[in-house]
């Protein structure tokens, strides 16, 4: 128990990947009974480390010390021995399975050659006891919510005796509610004795919980600090490497005609149940029109009518003047309807396409791409320099895959993209979701950017904090129906979060 | 040159030629446990292929269908699709080059007569794919299981064909066929074996298939379908046509090789017992090939070399042919397995790694 | 620039293993003569004594349809004919298995162009191959089985199957408890049409009332669909079924087999091409259509080797010359008195007084 005996420490830590040094010479101490935040932005180096930590990857240079003795980790085995746990980003589960087949999954305690279910579901309950984690051991796991899911991932860890825990963006994925039942759990685990690695770029909870913060900017430590020390302006500076303002600037709105109308547009899922049940709002040129609301409430039902992706049952959606209602995606396009899609991945980009054939994944038909029928490949090469360049899209080369790029370039690619089409309707789908600060401003900056040109905007976000600073005016979604439209300078935190529970019905055209 | 470089010193290039010499090493052993001479055996092999005009004539034969159904099966990949149905779309083709050539024969001149049969053979073996492909994009079939099943139509309906209108009387084949693809001025060179203008066609199918995906506005349209789907119809594309349209082409490319078959190796077309099964070797070809054109064409090569080279075994080693098939096979294994590959590898890597830190 | 050293390092490599490998076999060709390496088949075993004994052995070779040499039937006995003539007159001999269509002709040319003095095309699959070939290369020999190929250096071979067929159709007519018998033929050609008509008719000469059903597998190589084929025909009643359909009708004794082991109905089998109860065994087997193809390899290759060799031919060899019959074995099985029935359509068959429908 002496104090000179950390639970984990690294020694200039050094892992070089083709092109890059992703870890350069870094060093971190974790003590024990303490969470460590790991902070930086997309691509500084946080997950490359935490991989050679549990044993995903081996460093180039560089030791490990685990209480004091060193260590060589070469697999993730080897770090669970020596009581390392992970809580990934995206879950490890099988889902079919129950929360319990889930925890012992591997390490199955054994009656004969059966495996001993009773005992396993006994010592799931104990430790869930122990924890504070509350999970029902007997459900299956495609039926618990996804704050649940994650707390099998930590019962995981636990079961097989970790004690130091590392969790890598845990709070991506969470809504508020889970997120504060995070904390909880987390200064639960430390109060037991537990260790724990933050893996974040989001300074509120780090703010919030952790007791030191290690900050990373392009494979190289910054600075340790106390959080108590310190304050999110401050973090935010080492982490981008320049001052960051959280309050976004913008002018006043010049409003100008509606350009985007929709009324009672309707519509129904597969199994017949209505997602979009007579919903009506307009947007203007020059504004920004939030939509709040919790997930599934038909957002994404929303745009995909919008898009020309879904098919309406009734109502009317008009751009200009003009019914879009029905039409194709591509004729919807061609209306100057730019969209920044949710899924960056499944629905924004071809991850194994170039950067510059990404770029005209919806113009490549148009000239001067399309020349007879061949695509030009000078000028798209030429078209993708001229946006990488623009929106500073930090690739190494427009030949490189989009699956290369970090999350923030993949976005602000798709951005350069949808902006370079020049609309007069932008929809952006939570566009800044999982981007670190830096990326962030940019894309807020990029949108406010376009309003002030005379764009129409629509923004759809779960972030309450980006709607209530970026939009003009907010409209509340609620089970497919606008509930309330209000102006944020009107409103607060609260008065939103009733109305997206639907308990709150406010101004607007909600009941038309 | 040093493009052509840069293609060649990738990892990808690396692990095929690594994953042959591997096969042919696990050949080699095999042969030792049984009792034979590998290297009698290889060399009797490669002797068999190279050893004289006629072999070497006979192996292209060989190969031929193997580039167009490779070709088939990689296309319908590159579009995110599995076309198991390639040996139903070459029966297709077969059947397709048989009819025009034997009923049109009497009507047409040669230089109408076969273009005709050959286009005829490329549409049908399309149309038999875009079965497949309308009703994954219309009805969202997989179409591994329709292409397999259409296989079997494929076999059975031709068989009805050549039977009920094409037959020779007293044979188990149809009549002979007047459009001709033999590459007669050869015939001297290489001592009669039957070569062919289907080679020549199946270059030129893989000179398409590279400038039509990589190059053109449609091909642009196909793999990015083909790659993401969901991308591709946010961005206004057509993923429904674009399936169809994927699989015609592969068909095609299946329908043609049944054409060279039929007008250029055979002249006639035979009551098939089970399919030639060049379409499930196509899948292989394809694998082998890294399902990109070049590669399908030098896979086919090789795997042509192989079949054709593994009588050369028996006769000259008296290695059973089969353990031809352990040669191939262990190589398909470990490009699947590249894992292996690697790690083989891995010295050299290491070698290397030090040679620059010094 | 790193890649390309990477690149250059695997070249070297392949060449390495390409050039040891030419090494090799220079040695391997050497040392061939000093130090016998592990001659593991038949073929290769007496090679070596026929080179050393004989200055110039007779050179014979063989292309077999997709069946292949271990058919149990047919390719079987062309095979084994040449294996004796092998041990009898140290011909040197060798086959080669076609897997498709497009084998029979290189298969053939290997030997043609090998300098082989004699190269058999076994099947009427490979009547076109056989011509092709005997066309382009006017001096080499050339003989098929089961087609008949007009050409100048061919020798064909065929069989009056109907006869053979006749007279085991005699003794299913006779013998079937259920009064249905069954046929499974190959694949639908004139060969097999005459075993199918020669079959029914025998059957009808003696059983008017019986019931025959004819069926095709469409392959001579697919013991599976032989067995489903077999259990189809046993489970509608037949009790006996002829196949005449090379490999495939190995999976029809397999099913009768598992039948009567199981119990219930005692079924049979008729062979084909060889006299199948040797290898099939006499539970199953009732009688066989011998096809003496081995009479007939053997007799034209021993016409090469005694170098009076036509060529141009076709000799068809009906019961008259013993060509096709049945085996000795038959008494195992079939009732004397049935034998006797035989013996009597037998003779009326060779002194003309029936004549066997063959189509």
């Amino acid at each position: 128990m002496s104090a000179a005996a950390p639970v984990v420490e690294l020694k200039q830590i050094t892992k070089r990947f083709p092109g890059i040094v992703a870890n350069d010479a870094i060093s971190l101490t974790l003590e024990k009974g303490e969470i460590h935040a790991l902070l930086g932005e997309n691509g500084a180096g946080k997950s490359t480390l935490m991989n050679i930590v549990f044993g995903l990857y081996q460093p180039d240079e560089g030791s490990i010390e685990i209480d004091g003795k060193p260590v060589i980790i070469d697999n993730p085995n080897k770090a669970i021995e020596l009581g390392i746990g992970m809580v990934h980003q995206h879950f490890k589960l099988v889902e079919p399975f129950t929360v319990t087949e889930n925890i012992v999954l591997g390490m199955e305690p054994k009656k004969g050659l059966k495996i001993d279910y009773k005992s396993a579901a006994e010592q799931v309950r104990k430790l869930s006891e122990q924890y504070g984690l509350q999970v029902n051991p007997n459900a299956k796991i495609h039926d618990i919510s996804v704050g649940m899911q994650q707390r099998v991932e930590i019962m995981k860890t636990l079961y097989r005796g970790a004690d130091i825990l590392i969790f890598d963006e845990p709070t991506a994925v969470l809504t508020p509610q889970e997120i504060t039942e995070l904390m909880a759990i987390m200064k639960r685990l430390v109060a037991e004795g537990k260790s724990i690695i933050l893996i974040t770029h989001k300074l509120k909870e780090i703010m919030q919980i952790s007791d030191r913060v290690t900050i990373i900017r392009r494979g190289k430590v910054i600075d340790t600090v106390k959080t108590s020390g310190t304050n999110p302006n401050e973090l935010a500076e080492k982490m981008v490497g320049r001052g960051v303002t959280f309050k976004v600037d913008k002018q006043p709105a010049h409003i100008g005609e509606g350009i985007l109308k929709l009324s009672d547009v309707r519509s129904k899922s597969k199994d017949g149940v209505p997602v979009l049940n007579g919903l009506s709002f307009e947007v203007k040129a020059g504004e920004i029109l939030g939509i709040a609301g919790v997930d599934g409430n038909g957002q994404s039902e929303l745009i995909q009518a919008i898009t020309g992706l879904r098919k309406i049952d009734s109502g009317s959606i008009t751009v200009s003047g003009k019914e879009i209602a029905n039409l194709s995606p591509r004729k919807v396009s061609e209306m100057n309807v730019s969209h920044i899609p949710e899924d960056r991945h499944k629905h924004g980009l071809v991850l194994d396409f170039t950067v510059s054939e990404n770029m005209v994944l919806e113009t490549y038909y148009k000239s001067p791409y399309n020349q007879n029928g061949f695509l030009n490949k000078d000028v798209i090469n030429q078209h993708a320099e001229d946006l990488v360049k623009q929106f500073d899209v930090r690739t190494p080369s427009i030949e490189n895959k989009a699956r290369s790029l970090s999350g923030g370039n993949q976005q602000k690619a798709i951005i350069a993209r949808e902006i370079d089409k020049n609309p007069t309707l932008l929809i952006a789908a939570q566009p800044t979701r999982g981007l670190d600060v830096g990326a962030i401003e940019f894309v807020q900056k990029q949108l406010i950017a376009q309003r002030d040109q005379g764009k129409a905007v629509l923004l759809i976000s779960f972030e309450l904090d980006e709607i209530m600073n970026v939009s003009d005016r907010i409209a509340v979604i609620y089970e497919g129906q606008i509930v309330g439209e209000v102006f944020p300078q009107d409103t607060n935190d609260q008065e939103l979060g009733l109305m997206m529970a639907g308990s709150l019905k406010r101004g607007g055209h909600a009941d038309v | 040159m040093s493009r052509i470089k840069k293609i060649f010193a990738t990892d990808t290039y690396i692990i095929p030629l690594i994953a042959i010499l591997l096969g042919f090493l696990v050949g080699a052993i095999v042969m030792l446990i049984g009792g034979y001479d590998p290297v009698a055996a290889y060399s009797a092999l490669f002797k068999r292929v190279f050893g004289s005009p006629y072999d070497f004539g006979e192996a292209v034969r060989e190969m031929t269908p193997l580039m167009f159904t490779g070709l088939a099966v990689a296309f319908a990949f590159r579009s995110g699709m599995f076309n198991i149905g390639a040996d139903g779309q070459v029966m297709i083709g077969m059947t397709a080059a048989s009819v025009v050539g034997i009923k049109l024969g009497g009507v047409l001149p040669a230089f109408l007569l076969v273009p005709l049969a050959v286009i005829a053979a490329g549409v049908c073996g399309g149309l038999w794919a875009g079965i497949a492909g309308y009703l994954k994009a219309k009805r969202g079939i997989n179409e591994v299981i329709t292409t397999i099943m259409l296989n079997w139509i494929a076999l059975f309906l031709s068989n009805y064909i050549v039977r009920t209108f094409l037959l020779l009387q007293g044979q188990n084949r149809s009549e002979d066929n007047p459009a001709s693809l033999s590459m007669t001025f050869l015939f001297s060179t290489f001592d009669n074996a039957r070569l062919h203008w289907g080679t020549v066609i199946a270059l030129a199918a893989a000179t398409f298939f590279y400038v039509y995906l990589w190059k053109t506005k449609q091909g642009y349209e196909m793999r990015a379908v083909g790659l993401n789907p969901h991308a591709a119809e946010y961005a206004g594309m057509n993923v429904g046509r674009n399936v169809i349209k994927a699989m015609f082409i592969s068909g095609v490319f299946a329908g043609l090789a049944g054409a060279g078959e039929v007008l250029g190796v055979f002249h006639y077309q035979s009551v098939f017992a089970a399919s030639p099964g060049y379409g499930f070797d196509g899948i292989a070809v394809a694998l082998l090939g890294l399902t990109h054109p070049l590669g399908v064409i030098l896979a086919a090569i090789l795997y042509g070399t192989l079949t054709y080279g593994s009588a050369g075994m028996s006769f000259g080693a008296d290695v059973p042919p089969e353990l031809i098939r352990i040669v191939i096979g262990s190589i398909i294994f470990f490009i699947a397995a590249q894992g292996i590959v690697r790690w083989v590898l891995k010295p050299f890597y290491f070698k290397r790694k030090k040679e620059k830190v010094l | 620039m790193k890649k390309f050293y990477q690149l250059s390092l695997v070249m070297v490599m392949a060449f390495t293993v390409i050039l040891a490998g030419c090494g090799n076999n220079n040695n391997a060709n050497t040392n061939a003569g000093a130090a016998t390496t592990a001659p593991t088949t038949d073929a290769a075993a007496t090679e070596a004594p026929a080179a050393t004994e004989a200055p110039k052995a007779v050179k014979l070779g063989l292309v077999t349809d997709v069946g292949g040499v271990n058919d149990k039937s047919f390719n079987q006995s062309a095979w084994e004919a040449l294996q004796a003539l092998e041990t009898e007159s140290g011909a040197e001999i060798k086959y080669l298995q076609s897997k498709s269509n497009a084998d029979y002709e290189p298969n053939l040319n290997q030997f043609v162009k090998g300098g082989y003095d004699l190269t058999w095309g076994i099947g009427f699959d490979l009547g076109d191959a056989v011509l092709k070939v005997a066309n382009e290369n006017p001096t080499a020999n050339l003989a098929i089985i089961d087609s008949v190929v007009e050409a100048p250096n061919v020798e064909s071979v065929t069989f009056a199957e109907n006869e053979g067929s006749f007279l085991v159709g005699v003794v299913a007519g006779l013998t079937t408890k259920t009064n249905k018998v069954g046929f499974i033929g190959g694949m639908e050609s004139p060969v097999i049409k005459r075993f199918e008509v020669g079959f029914k008719a025998g059957v009808l000469a003696v059983n008017p009332t019986a019931n025959v059903t004819i069926t095709y597998a469409g392959a001579y190589d697919k013991p599976d669909t032989g067995k489903s084929l077999a259990a189809t025909l046993y489970d509608a009643g037949n009790d006996i079924i002829f196949p005449a359909a090379g490999a495939t009708g190995n999976g029809v004794f397999n099913e009768a087999k598992s039948r009567n082991k199981a119990g219930g109905t005692k079924v049979w089998v008729i062979g084909v091409d060889k006299d199948q109860s040797l290898e099939f065994g006499d539970d199953v087997t009732l009688t066989s259509m011998i096809k003496r193809v081995d009479e007939a390899v053997k007799k034209v290759s021993q016409q090469v080797v005694d170098g009076t060799f036509k060529g141009g031919t076709t000799t068809v060899l009906s019961l008259k010359d013993n060509g096709v019959g049945l085996p000795e074995t038959s008494k195992a099985n079939v009732s004397a008195e049935i034998l006797a029935k035989v013996d009597e359509y037998s003779k009326q068959i060779i002194d003309g007084t029936i004549t066997v429908p063959a189509e």
